[in-house]
């Protein structure tokens, strides 16, 4: 949408994660030579991989996710599918340790952002959380605030601003977030009188504000029209190649068009939800190796 | 007429037009929904009276001097400042203190305490507005006037804060109830600490919420007499700004002038009650439209 994205990290352009074409639907022709996927090593100097090991998820006694096993490269979209209740979200919510909001709510296992454990006492869940932004369901901007301040209030309420700095990083989140245009001439509206797909670009702006590494998107665009979806999936593939991006969605053609990786959850016993596999988001969508994968992908159930 | 198999049933045109059908009960409907609108405007007939009884009394009473002088030292005469004066500085300083502690006291019931302790707090909240205000008085009184040996207003702000505090503390509960969840969420979620995820998001968009409860319980301590008879007790003249010393207040003087065996001094009564109802009724219905705009819009 604009170039100006590029310019964040520029030696990340040769580091574009593979096996995506276009925004096509459904890609029909499986790659066939294994992809070269960023690890470890290219991690180093791309941020943002995240390692999860052994994680379950407990409210209270009852378990609500169980045994996964995930690594989410840097830099790259990473789509978490499955049917309702299988603990996507709650999945995602652990990664920026958001689901401690709710009383009870505890994890076992690691995840490790480039090698540290975010659990591990010396970590600050209010400090992660500037690193993990969050794009939620529903665009939820402050509504006693105009967009500007909506923008604005990471860094504001975050005590990191320096004035003069503010009107800069403001317009730069909403050139990122593909609303400059839009708004730049009603900066003092309310972030409310925005359309629905506009207010969620713009918590999208305010989640870039302050300057994350990775982005969890909650079924970002399950509450917008077609078209409003459509701009926040240009935005996704916009902000690929300097966001770690997890999105949650219960849709898989959006799945399809967006992702790089995909991790297909499931419900199990006792309503746990666990990870059936991840892999390249072409190769699930067309040759999966579990069954119940394809059973999911080919709409036989959830 | 009848099919064989039915032969006890009437048909379903007799049945569905009988001339007797359910007659008897809506005989009853009527007359209770009557008996229950003549109940209503009951309700409603009190206020209407007791507006149009002051105001039919006090308006004539209404005049400068009363809004502008303190009663005169002899004879009767002179007007209500002392009152006036009184009443705005006793009820700004139990403002100063008492919603303050509503509010805090409804953010930790709101925000941070587990249910259990919530629905304690907030059952008390409930009985304190319900406690009879001489009640209060007389705690303030034995706390704040026994001790230094004299009547004095700060113990009769006190005791307005003791009265305003449950009612700011219910409205500002309710209104941050109010404020979405994903709100709270959003600011946490840029790492936004707790403690100012509440202040500049919870308690601004609640804000109005707030407000309303503070005017509210402003209007309703504004009121009050038995408090203020064993605290500020009342005073003949203008006391600005010595809280030390006893203080009058417009219900206090309404109280005393009404009970003087003279005329003059009770049209002064008249008209100090009418000059407290306009202020209590105007800062209601102002509340109330507001809040009835936010509704709407």
């Amino acid at each position: 949408m604009n170039v100006e994205t590029a310019v964040r990290r520029p030696d990340e352009a040769t580091d574009a994660p593979p096996g995506r074409t276009d925004a096509e639907p459904v890609p029909v022709i499986p790659t066939p030579e294994p992809v070269v996927r960023p690890t470890a090593p290219a991690a180093v100097e791309a941020g943002g991989e995240i390692r999860i090991k052994d994680l379950s998820v407990y409210y209270g006694g009852f378990r609500a996710v169980r045994d996964v096993d995930l690594t989410i490269p840097p830099r790259a979209v990473t789509a978490i599918i499955g049917p309702s209740g299988c603990g996507k979200s709650t999945f995602l919510r652990t990664l920026n340790r958001m689901h401690e909001l709710v009383p009870g709510a505890r994890v076992e296992g690691s995840v490790a952002l480039d090698g540290i454990d975010i659990y591990s006492p010396e970590v600050d869940p209010v400090q992660l959380r500037r690193v993990v932004g969050m794009v939620f369901q529903r665009p939820n901007p402050f509504p006693t605030m105009s967009i500007y301040d909506n923008v604005a209030a990471g860094l504001r309420l975050t005590g990191r601003h320096k004035r003069s700095e503010l009107d800069g990083i403001v317009e730069r989140s909403l050139r990122r977030a593909a609303l400059w245009d839009e708004v730049k001439d009603k900066l003092k509206q309310p972030g409310t009188s925005l359309s629905g797909g506009q207010q969620q670009r713009l918590c999208i702006a305010r989640a870039l504000s302050v300057d994350p590494e990775v982005i969890l998107m909650d079924e970002p665009a399950s509450a917008l029209d077609p078209i409003a979806t459509l701009r926040v999936e240009e935005l996704i593939a916009e902000l690929r190649r300097q966001y770690t991006i997890v999105i949650v969605t219960h849709n898989m053609q959006q799945a399809s068009r967006v992702s790089d990786r995909t991790a297909f959850f499931t419900m199990g016993d006792e309503r746990a939800g666990y990870l059936v596999e991840a892999d390249d988001t072409v190769k699930i969508f067309t040759n999966p190796r579990e069954q119940l994968t394809e059973d999911y992908i080919s709409g036989r159930f959830g | 007429m009848a099919g064989a198999t039915l032969a006890a049933q009437p048909s379903i045109a007799a049945r569905l037009t009988g001339s007797r059908v359910g007659s008897r009960r809506k005989v009853v409907d009527r007359s209770m929904r009557t008996l229950a609108l003549l109940a209503a405007l009951l309700c409603v007939v009190p206020l209407i009276a007791v507006l149009a009884f002051v105001a039919a009394n006090g308006i004539s009473a209404l005049s400068l001097d009363l809004i502008t002088k303190p009663p005169k030292a002899l004879g009767t005469g002179g007007g209500a400042l002392n009152a006036i004066t009184g009443t705005i500085q006793m009820v700004a300083l139990g403002a100063v203190i008492g919603v303050p502690v509503g509010v805090l006291g409804a953010v930790y019931v709101g925000e941070f305490a587990n249910t259990r302790s919530a629905r304690i707090i907030r059952f008390c909240a409930d009985v304190m507005v319900g406690v009879p205000s001489i009640l209060i008085g007389i705690f303030v009184f034995t706390f704040l006037v026994l001790p230094v040996g004299h009547f004095n207003a700060f113990a009769g702000a006190v005791a307005l804060a003791v009265i305003m505090i449950p009612v700011v503390m219910r409205t500002t509960e309710e209104s941050l109830h109010l404020v979405p969840n994903a709100l709270r969420e959003a600011s946490l979620a840029l790492g936004v600490p707790v403690w100012r995820t509440t202040l500049s998001v919870v308690l601004r968009t609640g804000l109005p919420g707030i407000l309303t409860g503070s005017m509210l319980a402003f209007a309703r301590a504004m009121g009050e007499t038995a408090p203020l008879l064993f605290t500020a007790l009342g005073s003949r003249v203008v006391n600005i700004g010595d809280f030390g010393r006893q203080m009058d207040a417009l219900p206090l003087f309404i109280y005393v002038n009404a009970r003087q065996p003279v005329d003059a001094l009770n049209q002064q009564a008249w008209g100090a009650a009418f000059l407290l109802l306009l202020v209590v009724l105007i800062i209601n219905i102002a509340v109330r439209a507001r809040s009835w705009g936010q509704r709407i819009g």
